[in-house]
């Protein structure tokens, strides 16, 4: 499907993305198919206007601060290996016990994919859920007729539950323990990334 | 409320009673007769007598009238009996509509009966195969939702002609394998291939009518498409397995050659393949006949029946497979019609669609029922049909759960367990099974009578307990498999946000692997089928959608905004009135968090976590904690995975999530706005929009266009002058989309129109450019003109409604993409 030998070419560092994201070759020239089609000023880089071209989207309640995560670091563009090392967090975990230690993280640990969602809430990157951020997000995520102060009830309640040194805030790790008995590895997974 | 709903119980019930009392006189009148249900009979010119002598003012002459009197009573009859069951809605979530309509059949059979100790009226195969059944197959092609459908259609084939296959080759030889064991009797004059016929005939499951009781327990959405599909395809391979075991059957068994088994699997093929490339050419025929019929919209509905009609007909003809001829009619020419026919055309064919359909379905389970009671061709068999029962439900789990089994391997939704419950237990046989067994040849197959009677009771008997206990059954399940603990609040809003996240991710990152096949067809159908079959104009504004879309609906945020800011404060506040767009703003209510409140919302959804959440403790944080918990439940956007095709042969069904996507565009819009920088705007002209920005009275209105190849900006402000019209000329050069500001009436600092970025249109046409304002307030509203709202829609659904286009965006179909649904196996 598609002539993976012109794409190869135009692919640099293969090996490299290979090795850190762990797709497999042909993974990662479909792809590359992906990101060509969504470059449509074909400039090698996505910009903001071509994540917001896919209708979907603007429908999705968190869409723009998804794509937001794509640009890290206030950059405008992003060029194929950050695309695929981004969608690389999404891969499905394998469970490996014979894993080295000492090795880096993989990059679509458990970890990681809690911190990107993390990242979708935590906006000024302080490393906390404020009240605030959670309202924002609530705000977001709940439909409309939902009026202010039950949006607020909701935020305190929520924040509630999962503060466990009382700072009003969460942080990573307060997140992380809040989800430990959701299935993780099969939310936030994508099947066929692997 | 409860005396008016009485009230209107007791005059239908009277109705009713009174259309029933009507037809025993016309029973007693037919009872010689054949079925009035042939209307090849014309009463016209016979009198039963002489003409009595004299001149009569007025007389009786029911003789001329008689047959299509009666078709019109029995129709009337039918519909009455559904209106009543609507009355209650309880009955209705329990009971499936087949299960109503065969116990209606039943009553009437049994007051013909009473009335007149014959059937007189029975559903011939005629009328069956020639009026009844094409409306019910083609609503169901019509209303298929392509995108999931064909995505899907590894897993829909497989499961239509294997299983059928599956279902007829087992049930036949198990049944044959019994009569040889001699349980049923030494008397039955059969032989193998009659039983493989009988299979053919018992073997076709209408599952989509046991599916109607799902409305509220969430079922997977991967397993309607499949079902759906499933029970639309295999009617059709039904009728060719039925076709080829009967004319084995004529043959006779012992002169059945090796090379007619051969023969009997190619016509297989050249049937079911024949029929469906006959569907699509009529399908294209008739995507291009409603290219012209601009001029005669009052009869553009006629042109889709006709043609589709005609399809079924000649396929028939050509003795090639006519119910898959008319689905594939259905499902080639919805894209095209769609986007050729004006709104109204569209409603109408849609509500005269879903008309004939329900109604043929009606009439033919009262038939069914009526038929039932005709004594003269009960034969009753015990072994027989307790075997045909357990055989025909044994082996359908089988076959559901093999076929899943494999499927699973290859598809990325898997079909879980609950699902194949549905699936097997919701195996109805339907009417579909009668008029086959009643089509049988008498002179070919000695034991008609006995395949009829057990034919009737299965369809009953799967119709009535498995359809009203399926619901039951599936709820247990889901229940059994719950978790039991209640999530804690964060677990259900982050696990909600990681859902959003996941439907995100998989948009970003695309079908991979299925999109080659996808982006081929559509760079196709948009290079040369579309050319041939959609209207000009049609055309022309669908390749403009996505800009202008994009621009108008930004133009409606930024109106949203400053009508916010103009009023003081960003609470959203309806403005249809005012604002000439399908735009409804999300009304701010101040609903009381009172517990009633809550609960009361939403009542028709089934809250699972109701018993959990009545085992709490009722105290005030234990209350609040339920309350939050609930609107959580209710008020969070679903994920698109969570979206429900819906099809109901007796009900056109909006679904809920086109105003979510409403909502939630519109506030990723007017965010988005906001967001942007002013990278590409030019010094000077953010100059001369804040100098126009002061004046309140009147707001130059800009057209600079500055055609050069660096990125140009128009900033375009509408005039508040009720009397003049503003034409907009765009520039034909790069892409992007001209932003249209609304006038800023107060000095607020927040003006979007600093922070306008431009882009353009690529296309030479400037209809679309012509926004014509009409004021009709003083209000900084912004009204579209009609040619404008006629052409592009000013919402995502409608403007999906009346085009499709080549972006993934556009892609998406009246329901949601799951692109998580395998497109091919």
């Amino acid at each position: 499907m598609g002539s993976y030998s012109s794409h190869l070419a135009k692919i640099e560092d293969l090996h490299g993305m290979i090795q850190e994201t762990g797709f497999t070759k042909a993974h990662i020239c479909r792809l590359y198919d992906r990101f060509a089609d969504l470059d449509k000023s074909e400039t090698g880089k996505l910009s903001r206007e071509d994540f917001q071209r896919i209708g979907e989207l603007a429908v999705n309640p968190l869409g723009d601060r998804i794509i937001n995560a794509f640009f890290p670091d206030e950059k405008q563009s992003i060029d194929f290996r950050s695309f695929v090392r981004i969608l690389a967090c999404f891969r499905p975990t394998v469970k490996d016990n014979h894993a080295d230690p000492n090795a880096p993280e993989p990059i679509n640990s458990r970890s990681n994919k809690l911190r990107f969602a993390f990242q979708l809430y935590d906006q000024d990157r302080d490393g906390v859920i404020s009240r605030d951020e959670l309202i924002q997000v609530l705000r977001m995520m709940l439909e409309a007729q939902v009026t202010k102060d039950q949006l607020e009830s909701i935020t305190d309640r929520t924040i509630q539950e999962a503060d466990l040194d009382g700072d009003g805030a969460i942080s990573f790790e307060e997140f992380r323990k809040s989800l430990e008995n959701i299935n993780l590895e099969h939310k936030m997974s994508i099947r066929f990334l692997q | 409320m409860g005396r008016d709903r009485s009230g209107c119980v007791a005059r239908s019930a009277l109705l009713t009673a009174l259309a029933l009392l009507l037809c025993c006189p016309v029973a007693g009148n037919t009872a010689e007769q054949e079925s009035h249900t042939e209307r090849g009979h014309s009463r016209w010119g016979n009198e039963t007598g002489e003409p009595q002598p004299g001149f009569h003012i007025v007389s009786l002459r029911w003789e001329k009238v008689q047959a299509p009197y009666v078709i019109a009573l029995w129709i009337l009859v039918a519909s009455l009996g559904q209106a009543v069951f609507h009355l209650s809605e309880k009955i209705t979530s329990v009971v499936p509509e087949s299960a109503l309509l065969i116990m209606l059949g039943l009553i009437l059979g049994g007051v013909v009966w009473a009335a007149d100790h014959t059937a007189s009226f029975t559903l011939t195969p005629t009328v069956f195969f020639f009026y009844l059944l094409p409306p019910i197959v083609l609503d169901a092609g019509y209303f298929m939702p392509n995108q999931q459908f064909f995505r899907n259609l590894g897993s829909i084939l497989m499961y239509a002609i294997i299983g059928t296959i599956w279902n007829t080759v087992t049930t036949g030889l198990s049944l044959y394998g019994v009569f040889r064991t001699g349980i049923m009797g030494k008397d039955l004059n059969v032989g193998l291939m009659e039983f493989l016929l009988f299979g053919s005939v018992i073997a076709a499951v209408d599952t989509v009518a046991a599916l109607t009781v799902f409305e509220d327990v969430h079922v997977n959405e991967a397993l309607f498409i499949v079902v759906f599909g499933e029970s639309l395809l295999n009617d059709g391979v039904t009728v060719v397995l039925y076709n080829v075991f009967d004319s084995f059957v004529a043959v006779g068994a012992g002169n059945i050659q090796g090379l007619d088994y051969f023969k009997g699997i190619v016509s297989f093929f050249v049937a079911s393949l024949g029929g469906i490339a006959v569907g699509i050419i009529f399908g294209f025929l008739l995507s291009v006949v409603t290219r012209f019929t601009e001029r005669v919209r009052v009869i553009e509905p006629g042109f889709v029946f006709v043609i589709s009609y005609l399809s079924y007909l000649t396929a028939e003809m050509l003795s090639l497979s006519a119910v898959l001829a008319i689905a594939f009619c259905g499902i080639c020419c919805q894209k095209y019609v769609k986007a050729n026919l004006c709104e109204q055309s569209i409603t109408t064919v849609r509500y005269a669609m879903k008309m004939l359909a329900s109604g043929a379905e009606t009439i033919i389970f009262m038939f069914l029922g009526i038929s039932a009671v005709d004594t003269n061709i009960w034969t009753w068999n015990t072994a027989f049909i307790l075997f045909t029962l357990v055989f025909i439900s044994v082996y359908r789990v089988i076959g559901v759960v093999i076929q899943t089994w494999i499927l699973n391997h290859y598809r990325v939704v898997r079909l879980e367990f609950i699902d194949q419950v549905v699936m097997s237990y919701g195996g109805l046989r339907g009417s579909m099974a009668f008029a086959l067994v009643v089509l049988l040849d008498l002179k070919h197959i000695h034991e008609k009578r006995l395949f009829v009677s057990t034919t009737i009771i299965v369809v009953y008997f799967t119709i009535i307990f498995q359809g009203l206990t399926i619901k039951p059954l599936v709820k247990w399940l889901k229940v059994k498999r719950k978790q039991q603990k209640e999530p804690l609040l964060n677990e259900q809003l982050h696990g909600r946000a990681f859902d959003h996240i996941m439907s995100a991710v998989e948009d970003i990152s695309g079908q991979i692997g299925h999109n080659y096949i996808q982006n081929k067809w559509t760079n196709f159908d948009r290079k040369y089928l579309s050319k041939m079959m959609v209207r000009k104009s049609a055309q022309i504004s669908r390749d403009k959608i996505l800009s202008v879309f994009r621009e108008l609906n930004l133009k409606d945020a930024i109106s949203y905004v400053s009508e916010g800011e103009w009023q003081g404060s960003l609470a959203f506040m309806r403005s249809i009135s005012d604002v000439n767009v399908d735009f409804t703003g999300p009304r701010y209510t101040a609903l009381d968090s009172s517990n009633s409140a809550v609960l009361c919302e939403n009542a028709s959804e089934v809250c699972l976590d109701m018993q959990a959440t009545e085992n709490r403790a009722k105290s005030p944080k234990d209350r609040e904690e339920i309350v939050t918990h609930h609107m959580l439940q209710q008020h969070l956007y679903k994920p698109r995975q969570r979206y429900k095709i819906n099809y109901s042969r007796h009900k056109l069904v909006r679904s809920e999530d086109e105003k979510q996507d409403k909502e939630i565009f519109q506030r990723t819009m007017k965010m988005r706005l906001e967001h942007f920088k002013p990278t590409k705007l030019e010094v000077n002209h953010n100059a001369t929009i804040r100098n126009t920005k002061k004046e309140k009275a009147t707001i130059k209105k800009h057209s600079d266009v500055v055609p050069n190849k660096r990125t140009p900006t128009h900033s375009h402000a509408l005039h508040k002058d009720k009397d003049s019209e503003v034409k907009d000329h765009c520039d034909p050069s790069d892409d992007g989309i001209s932003f249209l500001i609304t006038p800023e009436i107060n000095e607020s600092e927040e003006t979007i129109t600093g922070n306008i970025p431009c882009l353009f249109f690529t296309e030479e046409d400037q209809l679309v450019c012509q926004i014509i304002p009409l004021w009709t307030s003083d209000e900084g509203t912004i009204i579209l003109s009609q040619k404008v709202n006629l052409q592009v829609p000013g919402n995502p659904n409608n403007f999906r409604h009346s085009s499709e286009s080549i972006d993934s965006f556009l892609l998406a179909d009246i329901s949601k993409e799951d692109p998580l649904s395998e497109s091919s196996v």
